[in-house]
């Protein structure tokens, strides 16, 4: 177990795990993303109030997950990298820092277009909508610190501090819906309770979530596998590899 | 002899005591700003502006300032706390005030914690007193008045102590002043919407005390998280530079 944790602070060994596992996480993804929004966008019955409009869910709720999930993670990799100074955690943070802000702005847009059919509007100010706004913002905080410190240590360490700071706005947007009443409906899904809408609904949408983490989990590793080039590109290893791709 | 007299500055050194030490670091501050009364002055004036914009701006009806008055001196008093962050630690850290201060054996987190209640006091407070003659030109009547200063009196605390640790992390970049704002302002928001909340739900006649507390909350979990965030970043700035 020490040995597993000690062996993820090494950028080469992540490395090469990395790119064992990518292809399966490519693979994975695009099977379960493809099978969820075919089967949700075109087998999946109509909504019995909304219509056809309703599809945009399995666009929507996915992304919405994976806002808030990377911020998590984020979260997390911030901690390991003030505590353990771990160079991969501080890798992940930079990585998926622009990712959690693309999937943000996808559920905010995809949001409001389906806010225009079933709500009539584009954008109210509720709780749901506005946090998640502020989750854009955080994102963009930690985008702009991390590119205007120039020393490398320096400014993982403060942007650590920054996400930390920032967790408080997940509970806030997580328990928005139950908190106030709201325009948004409540959470579509839940650990402990039957799902509020039908199964052939259901499991597509479960597809597509899981299909797009899995797709996010193979965008970090490039990323991350990025980002390792340039941080490395003095070393032996890096070198040899790059001679060795040159071939 | 000398050994002798050199072990009991030690001793005189170690017994400064946490509080002292805190006393000591506001008192400071104090002193230091009020031989610049402009700086203490400008974040009073910017408020003031700021809200003058609003009627020239939007609309002089008195329908609209009673409606929109609340949130237009909160939104100015937490851009005038956001425009003064900036001297928070600058200062000390051009000079090496800082530096010192990080080498002293008390906590560092509660050495920040006094210069931002300083800070709170040399803007903060001036703000919560400027706000009834700026309420009344808004057309405000008593009972806002009074929520919304309350209001100030326990938010304006807050945002300092947030904006500290901004200020800490962007202390010695380029640009500063604009990240700072980035940084922070998301972080600012709950604390407007419940501020300003509380006001509306005054001016409908409810029941107060409930948001109240919510913000006393807030001030609470700033109060305690926020130096340790604070001195951390700083010490992150620092050995940047």
């Amino acid at each position: 177990m020490w040995q597993f944790f000690h062996k993820l602070g090494s950028p080469k060994w992540f490395f090469g795990i990395a790119n064992r596992f990518m292809p399966w996480l490519l693979a994975g993804g695009l099977i379960l993303l493809v099978a969820g929004l075919v089967w949700g966008l075109a087998f999946a019955p109509k909504d019995y109030l909304q219509g056809n409009s309703y599809r945009i869910i399995f666009i929507h709720v996915p992304s919405a997950f994976l806002a808030q999930s990377i911020y998590i993670m984020m979260a997390s990799a911030a901690v390991v990298t003030l505590v353990w100074r771990m160079k991969l955690a501080d890798v992940f943070v930079k990585s998926v820092a622009p990712v959690g802000l693309m999937f943000t702005f996808l559920a905010l847009f995809t949001g409001a277009v389906w806010g225009k059919p079933t709500w009539g509007t584009w954008w109210v100010w509720d709780a749901r909508l506005t946090s998640m706004l502020i989750l854009l913002f955080l994102y963009g905080g930690v985008i702009a610190l991390d590119r205007s410190i120039n020393d490398e240590k320096s400014a993982a360490r403060a942007v650590a501090v920054l996400v930390l700071v920032g967790v408080v706005n997940i509970p806030i947007i997580k328990y928005s819906v139950n908190w106030w009443n709201t325009l948004h409906q409540p959470a579509t899904f839940k650990l402990t309770e039957k799902p509020a809408m039908a199964m052939e609904m259901w499991v597509p949408l479960l597809l597509s979530v899981l299909g797009l983490y899995l797709l996010f989990g193979w965008l970090a590793c490039l990323r991350m596998k990025t980002e390792i080039l340039v941080r490395e590109r003095r070393t032996r290893w890096v070198k040899d590899l790059v001679l060795a791709g040159r071939k | 002899m000398n050994a002798n007299a050199s072990i009991k500055v030690q001793s005189a050194q170690r017994s400064v005591g946490v509080t002292q030490a805190m006393v000591a670091v506001f008192l400071r501050d104090v002193r230091v700003a009020f031989r610049q009364k402009q700086d203490l002055l400008n974040p009073l004036l910017f408020f003031t502006m700021v809200v003058t914009l609003f009627p020239l701006g939007v609309s002089p009806e008195v329908a609209f300032l009673k409606q929109s008055g609340a949130g237009i001196l909160w939104v100015a008093a937490l851009l005038s706390v956001l425009l003064s962050l900036d001297h928070l630690f600058r200062h000390d850290f051009d000079d090496g005030t800082l530096e010192q201060l990080m080498l002293q054996p008390q906590p560092l987190f509660l050495l920040v914690l006094a210069k931002t209640l300083a800070h709170w006091m040399l803007t903060g407070l001036p703000l919560v007193l400027l706000t009834p003659v700026l309420g009344l030109m808004l057309h405000l009547d008593g009972n806002s008045v009074a929520t919304l200063c309350l209001t100030l009196l326990i938010g304006t605390p807050v945002l300092s102590l947030i904006g500290s640790i901004g200020a800490a992390l962007t202390l010695g970049l380029r640009s500063a002043g604009v990240l700072l704002s980035l940084l922070i302002i998301p972080l600012y928001i709950p604390v407007l919407i419940f501020g300003t909340g509380t006001v509306a739900a005054a001016a409908e006649g409810a029941q107060v005390s409930g948001y109240l507390a919510l913000m006393g909350a807030f001030l609470v979990l700033a109060l305690t998280l926020a130096p340790f965030a604070s001195a951390a970043a700083l010490r992150i700035s620092l050995s940047n530079s």
